[in-house]
């Protein structure tokens, strides 16, 4: 009449639903957006970086003797929504955002096969107008980006994602230039260790052949090295921004083909205010 | 009286087999700390399942490491990634026997001490695993507990040198449940 107890415990259900975590080391993944963001009450201090373009030569020491910077704190106001400030050394840009988590990724089963997020910035240029004399308006300073994040980790090693984005600058060069530039990123890392993994970026932005602006699209390649409370991501970019507005509509993009290769770093450090 | 002893025995039967012989839990609480003085590790899982046999004192516990709750994220993410690699191994689970089960008695609503044996699978490897538990029968059910400690090399769970000073080689865990009689 007893029964199996081991029986017992494998026919029970353990535990609730759990969820995929970590797909991405840091809440980017070169210079876009990953889906990873800050939980609630958990701040990231980011300190990034980009070198001047390799093809300077040993006159510029191979770029390294200029430095762009670009400095962030971001903030988890719940599990499901981030806030971000920014400031960035070109064209002396502040950047907000917002970040909203839509779909967790379950852990073992399909019911949910994605993660599913926004994110919506404003930045604005405050670099001194290059005619002072003509009718200026605050708004030509200003940039919107839409952009949803579509990841999904297939395995421990391999993340994959999709970020459709859309950027609209209140003020282009030339009067028949559009307002709105659409892109498609794509982007993924693989692990090659427990703490380190590698990690690529492409940005196809769908330019209008007779505008103004047909800069390269941005590509990069990078390194995650996590350690503890700190991720340290180097990196290889023709991307001089580090911002939505910058790198994919891409007035400061380089071709990787002319050695307009920047180098460079993200340096993430989370502090925990949980208790 | 043929009839009469009949219907006892039904009646002793049919108790045994459907009323108490199996206690439950799918709510049990298990909470390990490996605190250092320069970090505090500490994580809770309250989802844990249990089930106790009346009839000789056997029990196991399962519960799904994902489940284990640090106050600080970046913390949660390195100990399934890193540590204890929950995708791999997704389960922590504990089979075992109260030791001295002749001398519980259950109908007494006091706490008794017993002595705890079986084996703790966690992240690949099983490890035997001997605790002093207590035992409180109360309200038709009864409260457990139980603490113990465990090492994570004996798991197998490698530290890295930068952050050996800030993680307790010891870990120690203690475990509280309410058993229910289950009902099938």
């Amino acid at each position: 009449m007893s029964q199996d107890l081991d029986e017992l415990l494998n026919n029970e259900t353990i535990g609730g639903k759990t969820y995929e975590s970590a797909a991405f080391k840091a809440t980017r993944v070169i210079n876009g957006h990953s889906v990873k963001q800050m939980n609630a009450r958990h701040l990231d201090f980011r300190i990034s970086h980009r070198f001047g373009a390799l093809n300077g030569g040993v006159y510029e020491f191979f770029g390294l003797d200029q430095a762009t910077t670009h400095l962030s704190l971001e903030y988890g106001l719940t599990d499901w929504l981030m806030l971000g400030i920014g400031r960035s050394s070109l064209q002396k840009t502040y950047d907000g955002f917002v970040m909203l988590k839509l779909l967790r990724q379950t852990a073992g089963t399909n019911d949910v096969p994605i993660f599913l997020s926004y994110m919506g910035s404003t930045e604005i240029v405050s670099t001194k107008w290059a005619d002072p004399d003509r009718d200026n308006k605050f708004s030509s300073r200003l940039t919107y980006v839409h952009q949803l994040l579509i990841a999904r980790k297939f395995n421990k090693r391999l993340s994959l994602q999709l970020s459709p984005t859309l950027v609209h600058k209140n003020l282009v060069s030339k009067s028949n230039d559009k307002n709105d530039l659409f892109a498609l990123g794509f982007s993924g890392r693989y692990k090659i260790s427990k703490r380190i993994a590698i990690t690529s970026e492409y940005f196809y932005a769908f330019r209008a052949d007779d505008s103004s602006y047909n800069y390269p699209n941005s590509f990069s390649f990078g390194v995650d090295i996590e350690t503890g409370g700190h991720v340290f991501q180097l990196l290889l970019s023709n991307s001089l921004a580090m911002r939505e507005g910058g790198f994919i509509w891409g007035e400061n993009n380089q071709d990787w083909s002319d050695g307009g290769i920047h180098f460079g770093f993200n340096i993430s450090r989370v502090f925990s205010f949980k208790k | 009286m043929k009839p009469n002893i009949l219907i006892l025995l039904l009646v002793i039967f049919s108790v045994t087999s459907y009323g108490q012989d199996v206690y439950f839990t799918k709510t049990g609480t298990v909470i390990f700390d490996s605190s250092t003085p320069l970090e505090t590790i500490h994580a809770e899982n309250n989802q844990v399942t249990s089930f106790l046999k009346i009839a000789d004192g056997e029990l196991n516990f399962a519960g799904l490491i994902k489940s284990f709750k640090f106050k600080n994220a970046l913390m949660e993410e390195h100990f399934n990634e890193n540590y204890i690699e929950s995708a791999k191994y997704p389960k922590a689970v504990f089979k075992g026997q109260i030791l001295n089960w002749a001398a519980i008695d259950l109908d007494k609503e006091e706490a008794q001490e017993a002595d705890l044996e079986g084996e703790l699978t966690l992240h690949g490897v099983s490890k035997k695993i001997t605790a002093k538990a207590t035992l409180h029968p109360q309200n038709g059910g009864i409260q457990a507990s139980c603490a113990f400690v465990v090492s994570a090399e004996d798991f197998e769970i490698k530290i890295p040198a930068v952050v050996r000073d800030k993680i307790a080689k010891e870990v120690s865990v203690s475990v509280n449940v309410n058993y229910e009689p289950f009902n099938r």
